[in-house]
C-alpha cells in the first residue's frame, strides 16, 4: 500500500500560553484522495493546516506529510517541502496586491526549482492554461491589478497558483466562504477536476457541512479533536 | 535573488507615492551633503589653482590671509603700501630672481584695476604653472593702454580699442569722482583662466601714477583735470608706492631665510608670505565651519536613512497578509528578510543616485555663477570617486537599516503561520 500523504498520530498543539487547540489521536489522508474536513469556526482548522504545511510545530505527536516527519524536520527543510510539493489556498485576500494575475499564479515558481521544472518551459502558457481551466479565459484579465478582480475571480487565481508546477498536496482553508452558493459549487468542482487531473491530493477545510458531498471523503474535526470539546 | 529583486521592485512600485517621497528625502539629504563637500573642495581647488610659481608675496604688515586675499584674489583692501625705494631694495636682493610690483585701489565698472609691469604677464602663473596668454591684441605699450581679463571683455562687451574710464576707489558705478579726463584704451584681451585675473583690468604702474596726478592728498584736487594729458606724459611717472610685490627666488631653498630677512627688514616694516602657506592658514580659519557644515549634512543623511526605516516599518502592518501569502507559496524566512532589505536598499540606492544627479545639475548651473561673482573656478565638475563612495555608503547603510523591519517581518511571519488574524 502507498504511503499516506498525511499521517497524524497523537498530535497536540497549543498556541503560545494558550489553551490546547488540537489533540488528534489519528488522521490520515491517502494519495489521490479529496478530503473534506469540517469544523466550526475557531475549532482549529487553520491551525491544523499550518501544522501540515510545516509553518507550525506540534508540541507532541507525529505528523508525517508526503513521507517527511514534519515534527522533527528542520524549519528550512519544511519550507522546502512546502515550496516544492504543496499548494495553499486561503479563505480570502489570497493575492499579492502588487503582482498581476499571472504574476500571482507564477509566484510559487520563484521559490521552487522543482515547481519551475514541473511547470514546463513556458510557465506563462501554463499559468494561462490553468486560469482558463478554472474559468478565467479572458486574456484582458491577466495583466489586470488583482484588486480589480471579484472575490470569486481572486479565489480562482489562488487555485491556479496552488496548482501550478503540479504539487502533490493542495490544502484549502475555507476558500469558498466568501462566495455565493452557485459560485461556491462551481469553484469546488473546477478545483477538484484540476486536482484530479494533476494527480494531486486535496485537503479542504470548511465550517460549511453542506459541501461534504463534493469530495471523495468527509471528516469532522470536532469528533477527532479531543481538545475541541469545550470543558 | 533576481526573483526577489523583481518582487521588491514591484512592491515599491505598488507603493509609489510614499516610496517616491522617501526617495526624495534621501536624495535631498545626499545632495546637501555632496553639495557642501563639493563646494568646499571645489573652492579649495579653485583657490589653490589661482596662483603658482610665485615664491613670496610682500606687502605692508597686515594679516597673512588678508595680504593673500587682496593681492591675489582681489578681495578686501589695504591702506598701507610699500614705498618705491623699499621695493627696489627687494628687487635688487641677490637671492631674488624676479619681482612684479602691483598697485591696487581703482576700479572699472565693478572690476578691479591693477597697475603692474609687463613682467607680470611673464611670471604670474596659475593652475599647474600655466602662463597668462593673450587672446588678442598686445600688452600695454602706451601709457593709457589696458589689458583686460576674459570676463571683463565678455561682461562689458569690450573689444580691442574700446575706450574705458577708471573709477577712483572700488565703487561699482562711474560716479563723478573718477578719472574721466584720462581715458584708457583696450590694447589686449587675455584668454580665460578661471582665476580672478579674468576679472581684472591691467594697466601699467605709470598709468596709475598718471591718473592720480592731482590726487596727492587722497582726494581730487579741483585743478587736477586742468593738467593736460600731454604734459603728464612728460612727468616722471615712477610710482611713490606699490600695494604688494610678487617675488620669485633664484633658489627655492632660500625661501624661509629670505622671508625672515624681509619680515625683519630694518627701516620700513614689511611682511612676506608664502602663498601655499597662507592658503593653508585660510583653510585653518574656514575648516571649523566646514567641518560643522559637513557634520550637519551628515546628520541630514542619517535623517534620510531613518525616513526609509519609518516608511518600511509603517508599511509592515498592512503587509502582514502579503508576508503570509509569500510564506504559503514557499518563501523561506530568509526570503522575507531579503525582500525587505532589498526594498530598503533600492530606496537608498535610488535616493543617492538622484541626489548625485541633483547636485551635479545644480553645480552645472551655479558654478559659472560663482566664478562670475568671485572669479574662482570650481574644481573639476564631473561625477567623481566621492559620488561613487557616497552612493555605495548610502546603499550599504540602507541595506543595513533595512534589517530592522526585515527581522521584524520575518519574526512575525514565523509567529503568524498561515493564519493571520486581521
Ligand atoms: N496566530 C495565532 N496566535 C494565537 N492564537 C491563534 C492564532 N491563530 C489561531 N489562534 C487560536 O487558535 C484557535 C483555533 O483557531 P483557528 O485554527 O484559526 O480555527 P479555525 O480555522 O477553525 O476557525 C482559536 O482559539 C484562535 O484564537
Ligand atoms: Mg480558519
Amino acid at each position: 500500500m502507498a504511503d499516506p500523504v498525511i499521517d497524524i498520530e497523537g498530535l497536540r498543539f497549543a498556541w503560545k500560553s494558550g489553551p490546547q487547540v488540537l489533540d488528534i489521536e489519528a488522521f490520515r489522508v491517502d494519495a489521490g484522495e479529496r478530503v473534506f474536513l469540517r469544523g466550526p469556526s475557531g475549532s482549529g482548522k487553520s491551525t491544523l493546516l499550518g501544522l501540515i504545511a510545516g509553518v507550525l510545530q506540534p508540541q507532541a505527536g507525529r505528523i508525517r506529510v508526503l513521507g517527511e516527519d514534519m515534527s522533527t524536520l528542520a524549519a528550512a527543510r519544511r519550507d522546502r517541502l512546502r515550496a516544492d510539493r504543496m499548494g495553499v489556498i486561503f479563505q480570502m485576500f489570497n493575492l499579492v496586491p502588487y503582482l498581476s494575475v499571472t504574476g500571482n499564479v507564477l509566484l510559487p515558481l520563484r521559490f521552487s526549482q522543482a515547481r519551475r521544472k514541473a511547470a514546463g518551459n513556458d510557465p506563462q502558457a501554463e499559468a494561462r492554461r490553468l486560469l482558463a481551466r478554472l474559468g478565467l479565459q479572458d486574456e484582458s484579465l491577466l495583466e489586470r491589478r488583482v484588486s480589480d478582480l471579484s472575490v470569486g475571480q481572486q479565489q480562482r487565481v489562488a487555485a491556479a497558483r496552488a496548482l501550478i508546477g503540479s504539487p502533490s498536496l493542495v490544502i484549502a482553508d475555507e476558500p469558498t466562504s466568501a462566495l455565493d452558493a452557485d459560485a461556491r459549487d462551481r469553484f469546488i468542482n473546477l478545483l477538484s477536476e484540476e486536482v484530479e487531473r494533476s494527480g494531486a491530493t486535496l485537503l479542504f477545510v470548511s465550517h460549511d457541512a453542506s459541501l461534504a458531498g463534493l469530495f471523495t471523503r468527509a471528516a469532522d474535526l470536532t469528533t477527532m479533536n479531543r481538545a475541541g470539546a469545550p470543558a | 535573488m533576481t526573483a526577489l529583486f523583481s518582487l521588491a521592485w514591484s512592491s515599491l512600485l505598488n507603493r509609489k507615492g510614499s516610496v517616491i517621497l522617501t526617495i526624495l528625502a534621501v536624495a535631498l539629504s545626499v545632495a546637501l551633503f555632496l553639495g557642501v563637500e563639493k563646494a568646499r573642495s571645489g573652492a579649495r581647488e579653485g583657490f589653490e589653482n589661482t596662483i603658482s610659481g610665485t615664491d613670496l608675496i610682500v606687502g605692508a604688515p597686515t594679516g597673512t590671509v588678508n595680504l593673500l586675499l587682496y593681492s591675489v584674489f582681489r578681495m578686501g583692501s589695504t591702506t598701507a603700501e610699500v614705498s618705491w625705494p623699499t621695493y627696489r631694495q627687494i628687487a635688487e636682493r641677490p637671492d631674488v630672481a624676479w619681482t612684479v610690483p602691483i598697485a591696487l585701489g581703482d576700479s572699472h565698472r565693478g572690476f578691479r584695476v591693477m597697475g603692474t609691469t609687463t613682467a607680470y604677464f611673464d611670471h604670474y602663473k596659475y593652475g599647474g604653472g600655466q602662463p597668462l596668454e593673450l587672446a588678442e591684441g598686445a600688452l600695454f605699450d602706451d601709457l593709457f593702454d589696458a589689458v583686460i581679463g576674459a570676463d571683463v571683455a565678455r561682461d562689458l562687451g569690450y573689444t580691442l580699442d574700446t575706450p574705458l574710464i577708471l573709477t577712483h576707489g572700488l565703487g561699482a558705478a562711474d560716479l563723478g569722482s573718477g578719472h574721466e579726463n584720462r581715458p584708457f584704451r583696450v590694447s589686449g584681451i587675455l584668454k580665460p583662466t578661471g582665476t580672478p585675473v579674468d576679472r581684472t583690468v591691467h594697466v601699467s604702474l605709470e598709468a596709475i601714477t598718471a591718473i592720480h596726478v592731482g590726487w596727492e592728498t587722497g582726494a581730487k584736487n579741483p585743478l587736477a583735470d586742468s593738467i593736460p594729458t600731454e604734459m603728464i606724459r612728460s612727468f616722471d611717472l615712477t610710482p611713490k608706492t606699490v600695494t604688494a610685490i610678487f617675488v620669485g627666488l633664484e633658489r627655492k631653498g632660500t625661501i624661509l631665510t629670505t622671508r625672515r630677512q624681509i619680515n625683519t627688514n630694518r627701516g620700513e616694516p614689511l611682511m612676506a608670505i608664502i602663498p601655499g602657506e597662507a592658503l593653508r592658514e585660510l583653510w585653518g580659519v574656514t575648516s571649523i565651519a566646514e567641518r560643522a557644515l559637513l557634520a550637519v549634512s551628515g546628520f541630514v543623511i542619517a535623517v534620510g536613512l531613518v525616513s526609509i526605516l519609518t516608511s518600511i516599518l509603517t508599511s509592515l502592518n498592512e503587509r502582514r497578509r502579503e508576508m503570509s501569502i509569500l510564506r504559503a507559496t514557499g518563501a523561506r524566512p530568509g526570503h522575507i528578510f531579503s525582500l525587505l532589505v532589498l526594498e530598503s536598499g533600492l530606496i537608498g540606492f535610488m535616493g543617492a543616485l538622484i541626489g548625485i544627479v541633483i547636485v551635479h545639475s545644480v553645480f552645472a548651473v551655479v558654478a559659472p555663477m560663482l566664478q562670475a561673482r568671485y572669479g574662482v573656478a570650481f574644481g573639476s565638475g564631473g561625477p567623481g570617486l566621492l559620488d561613487l563612495y557616497v552612493l555605495g555608503a548610502v546603499t550599504f547603510a540602507s541595506l543595513v537599516i533595512g534589517a530592522v523591519p526585515a527581522i521584524a517581518a520575518m519574526r512575525r511571519s514565523l509567529a503568524d503561520g498561515l493564519s493571520v488574524r486581521l
